[in-house]
């Protein structure tokens, strides 16, 4: 298991130690710093093994975060685990920095105790953590307020406690998926697929029992072979609308799904934690709405010039209105100059990024607009030819390029007097930018 | 609050200061300290001089400060165990605390402190905590436990707590179950013998249930625990991976990795026919997809992991070639993993595809990624030989970019795709020869001379060319000069008039010139066969070469089966066992796959059923540097596991020789090659193994002829099971010569004929180093005449060891099925190991010594043997006749030590040390041996001879 947790700054010195197991000595601190941090060329694994001691480490800005082992540990655990410790911090003191680490170190070496325990992840769930992890000191509890800490943290509810009350009973569902691509220039797709989560707002009385339910496939599927008559009027009346359903190509879940459920029944059902928190995750490839087209043209002209003309195209219902559009195209290293003219929005060669950036506030669907740029090179003796980095783009839309729509969340609460018709319920479909690449 | 402020002391005399803060009346003020000493601990700084001061603060109701004394102490207690005590009696007073968090942090604080006064102390808060009403003080308990094993395992054994915590497995609280599996699961690999984590379906079905309730880390300790259960049938694992597969969907990457490894593991005893099993196979590939959307190192893990599954079930993964090209802003090694992954998955289907890719990675930007890039298109031209055409146009177009590195990997690849397709690809000599003096890598260089001298006839300068590399011989490295001393032979085997004077020249620098040993002894044989016999020559150096293997790169076989026992941890990460990166025993303990089940399989003959890949399929393998390195251990790296049994068996018994005993091998391996059923005479060996041994030598001779123990006959197979037929047995061996003993009985109405025995091949493997005894019937059963019913027949079935081989569990199970007029029936049966202990299992006294310490202690394994009142001499008398030798005798404070040594028919050897005390029944067995998974089975026979 993981024998030690150190934190760094930039220049590799400790901000935090705390070593679990005896097998792990003040020495390993300063080997991580030599061997990794201080290395001469960049870092090739994430994992590192010094002198028979395995490292594992993340990046948070400047900040290090390196758990240690002699042993053969679940690795996968380990980087969960760090992640979540990133979690737990930012929830307690925001952003993870080397001041805001100095800042509260005494609170992080009380976390450290509660959620590592001789090296074993326990529980991290920040709603139960700040229960009890307070840095006020819990002498004041009553006895009940202190056995429903102990009996929530290690309960089978972890994620949520009791007696939660709301005058307005209201939920929130986002939709977040970032759609991506990778095209080849002459516009074939060579790799689309869509990532989406489901982040769930909810301030709900009780222990609300939920269902969600989404237009899977499988499952209108199993639903139309169910009730065949009663089903057939509204098939008619589906396929009048198009697309009805989609193709999940896997999901996961939080933890507070019941995944028997999902397996045996296909249905989500669960007891959501209170607040924000990620219902699940999913990851389509099938009949995926491609919001933009780039059609990119790449000329050399001699040894010192380069054409480069970008079109986008905008591909969705015109009603609808893209934001926060931006196209990366980059450049050669032995750039010197740049002109560019473009019909909508700004257009600016950035030399620090090597690329001209062309940003567009608004575009409606069904549009296209174009941008032409001349660049100058430094005539260079270099004989490597320039790797030519694939376009990019970002973007955001209203609507989910995978098709996803929500089709209902029920909740019930038996104990309290509250129904389903009673909660608020808000959906909101956001399709972001993945890694949305054309090749040149 | 900026507790920063408490990192920037620096100054003089600070320690005094804090020692003043410390005392002082004031509790704002004492805390304000004790953080200053925790963040001066934090940098380095020595403040273990303020320790009872610290400890003094101890005494409080403040939370906060309480945790930071306890933060101090477990860093210091053990440098200033006197003073730790004045800790104790604060520990054991929160252990009595109202709330519940106090008394677990007492608990959970006092396991930290590793200094033995104070463990005797957490012993009975320790008790009362595992028994706490409160579920969150008894998981932290159960942790505590292990905690108190990894300082003083005694104790706790001692204690009881280890029962204690068998109990928490049935705890009614999730978590307390997870950390109590948790727990057991580290104790028990420190005590591989032992059956600590007793897992059977009950427990298993207890553990299945909290795997729905418990935290996503607690899912992992418990799937990783159930990762190490062996399903008695096909039936029972196929319900577990039901239970399991849910776990596929969960958010966290481990628990999915950890999942798996569940199902990667009990897939094995699946029957391919099932339709559960293609189901499954569906299954799996979505996850493992899901995961390389995950941060990136949680995508390194996986392509780690990917790439192992990927070898051992390609056909998971087959359509999911796209999702491993690689984008542009991944993580160099998330890149070099997905480029390996798409080598594997390249096929006919979708080469056009990773063709297109690998060009464009080629012209990236990281240097050991496009080296990498380049090579898998020479891979995919050998692999895939469709789009060798392809794949050599597309390298001649990187050679075109004139790229430094770019060629000189080209030229590497290009040489291999010469010698997969001869006389097809020669053409572009030409153009590779224009880059010549690009060339600054040796094996680059030393490629390229190949390529010159192999085609020396096409090459009209090649003379030219190989000179030129001649002229700074003395400054290119081994390979490139001893590549160019082969290529010029060539060219003068091949145009001998005009480089007579060349070929004199480089033999002259290889033989005269050169410190190079290598180098000298090339030179001089290339020296003598050209001088003797220069047709010889033609034939030795320019003889065919074999054919190259299409994949390069696989992992081993059986260390690829041991690392899917593996997934998700860090031994998946380095593709190496444990023992190459743990120190110490722990998880050293050898994994390995379930064999597939009897139940699955019945319905077809043993001898045919459960063949993994018929050998002819076996891909060559070609260890790659990394996993020589980790192997050094494990000595029959070479052989596949498919080849032959008789000649691997000789390999492997090589290998144990060359650290066993020299001389006895030689008798020893004669006799494991002679037909089994010739008697060797029995202490052959003694007298050329050991001349000095004689003088310790005490039974020799004696006793020897009449042979080995033998058991009373059992029933194998009732007559219930078999339509009538019962066959009772045993096994002897006499005077080197293996026997089943059968007596078949007729109970039922008709006569029965037409006898026939076959065994399933038994062996046990164990990563490269295998225990493996081929258990075969010598001779055909032979039942003269029809078996009337109510009729008995005795028969001797003779027995060889060079039976072909497969996994058994445990080792010396034997699979056996039995035919006659009626029907096919089945049955196993263990046999006794001490059949397979060969005559000349006498070792030299000081080959003894030596050998005992050259085995590494964890391989070291001690029985008891109860109940046996027999005195040294007897008992050494008793086992000699069973092949177990005495190679001295001492008697040490009033106790007997026997040392003994005993041979295995494969050529193991294992080391005894028989401990016997008079007047006291039960003794002390020791054991040491290179395949430690026989000693189990050796004590066993140990207490069946000792006690009969």
């Amino acid at each position: 298991m993981i024998g030690g947790l150190f934190i760094y700054n930039h220049k590799g010195e400790v901000l935090i130690s705390r070593v679990y197991r005896d097998d792990i000595g003040r020495n390993a601190v300063d080997a991580f710093r030599v061997n990794v941090i201080h290395a001469r060329q960049q870092v090739r694994s994430p994992v590192t093994n010094i002198a028979r001691t395995s490292f594992f480490h993340v990046k948070r800005s400047n900040i290090w975060l390196a758990a240690v082992t002699k042993q053969n540990v679940n690795a996968a655990m380990v980087f969960e685990f760090l992640y979540k410790m990133c979690d737990v911090m930012a929830a307690y003191f925001g952003k993870i920095s080397e001041e805001n680490i100095k800042n509260n170190f005494v609170l992080i070496y009380e976390l450290l105790d509660e959620i590592l325990d001789f090296g074993y992840p326990q529980n991290s769930e920040t709603g139960a953590l700040k229960t009890f992890i307070t840095q006020q000191g819990i002498k004041s509890q009553t006895k009940e307020e202190q056995s429903q800490i102990t009996s929530q943290v290690t309960g089978q509810i972890g994620w949520r406690r009791e007696g939660i009350k709301y005058r307005r009973n209201e939920l929130f569902l986002d939709v977040l998926e970032s759609v991506n691509l990778l095209m080849s220039p002459q516009g074939q797709v060579l790799s689309a697929h869509v990532s989406g989560r489901v982040v769930m707002k909810s301030y709900l009385s009780g222990m609300p029992e939920c269902k969600f339910g989404m237009n899977d496939k499988i499952v209108i599927e199993k639903q139309g072979k169910g009730t065949a008559d009663e089903t057939s009027k509204r098939c008619l009346r589906q396929e009048s609308c198009g697309k009805q359903s989609i193709a999940i190509d896997d999901c996961t879940f939080h933890q507070c799904v019941r995944l028997s459920k999902f397996d045996s029944e296909r249905s989500i059902s669960f007891i959501p934690p209170d607040g924000e928190f990620e219902l699940m995750r999913y990851r389509t490839t099938k009949d995926i709405i491609l919001p933009f087209r780039v059609i990119p043209l790449v000329r050399e002209v001699g040894r010192t010039k380069l054409e480069v003309k970008v079109v986008i195209k905008s591909n969705f219902k015109p009603s609808l209105l893209a934001q926060k559009i931006e196209v990366r195209i980059p450049t050669p290293l032995n750039t010197s100059g740049v002109q560019v003219i473009c019909m909508k929005g700004k257009a600016k060669y950035k030399a620090s990024e090597n690329a001209i950036v062309w940003k567009i506030k608004r575009m409606a669907g069904m549009k296209e607009s174009q941008i032409s740029a001349e660049i100058e090179l430094l005539p260079t003796n270099d004989k490597k030819k320039w790797a030519r980095p694939p376009i990019s783009m970002n973007f955001e839309v209203p609507f989910a390029p995978s098709g996803l729509k929500v089709r209902y969340l029920k909740v019930f609460e038996p104990k309290l007097n509250y129904s389903d018709h009673d909660v608020i319920k808000w959906v909101r479909y956001i399709g972001r930018s993945g890694i949305y690449e054309t090749r040149c | 609050m900026t507790d920063s402020k408490y990192f920037t002391t620096t100054k003089k005399g600070e320690i005094f200061e804090l020692k003043a803060e410390l005392n002082s009346d004031k509790k704002e003020k004492k805390k304000e300290a004790v953080k200053k000493v925790i963040a001066s601990m934090t940098v380095g700084k020595d403040v273990s001089a303020l320790f009872p001061d610290v400890v003094n603060c101890m005494q409080t109701d403040n939370l906060e400060l309480k945790k930071l004394v306890y933060l101090y102490l477990m860093n210091y207690a053990k440098s200033q165990p006197d003073m730790a005590i004045m800790a104790v009696n604060t520990f054991v007073k929160d252990c009595e605390d109202p709330n519940p968090l106090i008394r677990a942090l007492a608990v959970r604080t006092m396991g930290c402190i590793r200094v033995d006064k104070i463990t005797e102390y957490l012993c009975e808060p320790l008790r009362k905590c595992l028994k706490d009403e409160d579920p969150y003080v008894r998981k932290t308990a159960a942790v505590c436990v292990a905690k108190l094993h990894d300082i003083n395992a005694q104790l706790v054994e001692d204690q009881g707590f280890l029962d204690t915590l068998k109990d928490l497995i049935s705890d009614s609280n999730p978590m307390v179950v997870a950390n109590a599996v948790a727990a057991l699961s580290e104790i028990a690999e420190s005590h591989p013998s032992s059956n600590l984590l007793d897992l059977n379906p009950q427990s298993i079905n207890k553990l299945l249930t909290a795997l729905n309730e418990c935290t996503e880390w607690g899912q992992i300790f418990i799937l990783d625990c159930l990762a190490n259960y062996m399903p008695k049938d096909d039936r029972e694992a196929q319900s577990i991976c039901e239970r399991v597969t849910p776990r596929l969907s969960h958010a966290n990457s481990a628990v999915v990795l950890s999942a798996v490894k569940v199902l990667m593991k009990f897939m094995e005893m699946l029957s391919k026919d099932l339709d559960y099993y293609g189901t499954l196979l569906k299954k799996l590939a979505p996850p493992l997809v899901t995961l390389l959307s995950a941060e990136p190192e949680l995508q390194y893990v996986a392509l780690r992991n990917i790439n192992l599954i990927v070898q051992k079930r390609p056909e998971i993964l087959k359509h999911e070639m796209k999702v491993f090209f690689v984008k542009y802003n991944d993580p160099i090694y998330v890149k070099l993993e997905k480029l390996d992954i798409m080598i594997r998955l390249a096929s006919q289907a979708n080469i056009a595809q990773v063709l297109a890719e690998l060009k464009e990675y080629a012209t990236e930007v990281d240097v050991d990624f496009v080296r990498k890039a380049v090579r898998a298109i020479g891979r995919c031209a050998i692999k895939v030989e469709q789009s060798a055409e392809r794949c050599v146009s597309t390298l001649l177009d990187l050679i075109q970019t004139k790229v430094n590195y770019v060629v000189q990997e080209a030229i590497v690849v290009i040489k291999d795709i010469f010698r997969k397709y001869p006389n097809k690809y020669e053409s572009v000599i030409a153009t590779l020869c224009e880059n010549l003096d690009s060339l600054d890598e040796p094996e680059a260089r030393a490629a390229m001379i190949w390529i010159v001298g192999e085609y020396a006839e096409r090459i009209d300068n090649a003379d030219e060319l190989l000179e030129s590399f001649l002229e700074g011989f003395h400054d290119e490295s081994t390979q490139v000069q001893l590549q160019l001393l082969t290529a010029i032979v060539k060219l003068f085997l091949k145009k001998p008039t005009e480089t007579q004077e060349l070929v004199q020249q480089v033999l002259s620098l290889a033989t005269q010139d050169s410190d190079n040993p290598d180098l000298r002894d090339r030179g001089y044989i290339y020296w003598r066969l050209l001088s003797t016999d220069p047709v010889a020559a033609k034939e030795v150096v320019l003889a065919e070469k074999p054919l190259i293997s299409e994949e390069t790169d696989l992992i081993e076989p059986t260390l690829l089966d041991e690392l899917i026992c593996y997934i998700g941890t860090l031994a998946s990460v380095y593709h190496k066992p444990p023992s190459a990166f743990v120190e110490g025993g722990r998880g050293v303990v050898h994994k390995s796959l379930p064999p597939r089940t009897a139940s699955s399989e019945s319905a077809e003959s043993p001898e045919t059923a459960p063949t993994g890949a018929p050998p002819g399929e076996q891909p060559d393998v070609i260890p790659a540097q990394g996993d020589l390195l980790g192997d050094l251990l494990n000595l029959d790296l070479g052989p596949p596991v498919s080849g032959p049994p008789l000649a691997t068996s000789s390999v492997q018994m090589g290998a144990v020789d060359l650290l066993g005993g020299g001389l006895d091998s030689l008798i020893g391996g004669t006799n494991f090659v002679a037909p089994p059923t010739a008697a060797v005479p029995a202490n052959l060996g003694a007298p050329i193994g050991s001349g000095l041994s004689d003088l310790f030598d005490l039974t020799s001779g004696v006793g020897t002829l009449s042979g080995s123990y033998v058991a009373p006959k059992a029933v194998w197979l009732p007559a219930m099971k078999a339509k009538g037929l019962e066959i009772s047995g045993t096994f002897t061996r006499q005077v080197g010569s293996i026997s089943m003993d059968l007596q078949l009985t007729n109970k039922a109405l008709q006569v029965m004929t037409d006898f026939a025995i076959q065994f399933n091949r038994n062996r046990v493997q164990n990563m490269g180093r295998l225990a493996r005894f081929g258990l075969a019937p010598a001779a055909p059963l032979q039942v003269h005449a029809p078996l009337s019913p109510n009729q008995t027949v005795e028969i001797s079935l003779p027995l060889s060891t060079v039976g072909s081989v497969m996994k058994m569990e445990p080792l010396n199970n034997l699979q056996v099925a039995v035919k006659n007029n009626i029907d096919v029936f089945y049955f196993s049966t263990l046999y006794p190991l001490h059949i397979l202990f060969v005559e000349d299992g006498k070792m030299d006294r000081q080959m003894f010594l030596a050998t005992w310490k050259d085995i590494p202690n964890e391989n070291e394994a001690q029985f008891q043997i109860r109940d046996c009142p027999l005195n040294a001499e007897a008992a050494s008398s008793k086992l000699q006749s069973s092949n177990i030798f005495t190679v001295a005798k001492r008697n040490v404070e009033g106790q007997d030590m026997l040392y003994q040594s005993l041979k295995l028919t494969n050529g193991i050897w294992v080391l005894a040390e028989l401990r016997i005390q008079p007047g006291n029944p039960s003794c002390t067995l020791s054991l040491k041996c290179r395949a430690p998974e026989v000693s189990q089975h050796v004590y066993q026979a140990y207490e069946t001879i000792l006690k009969n």
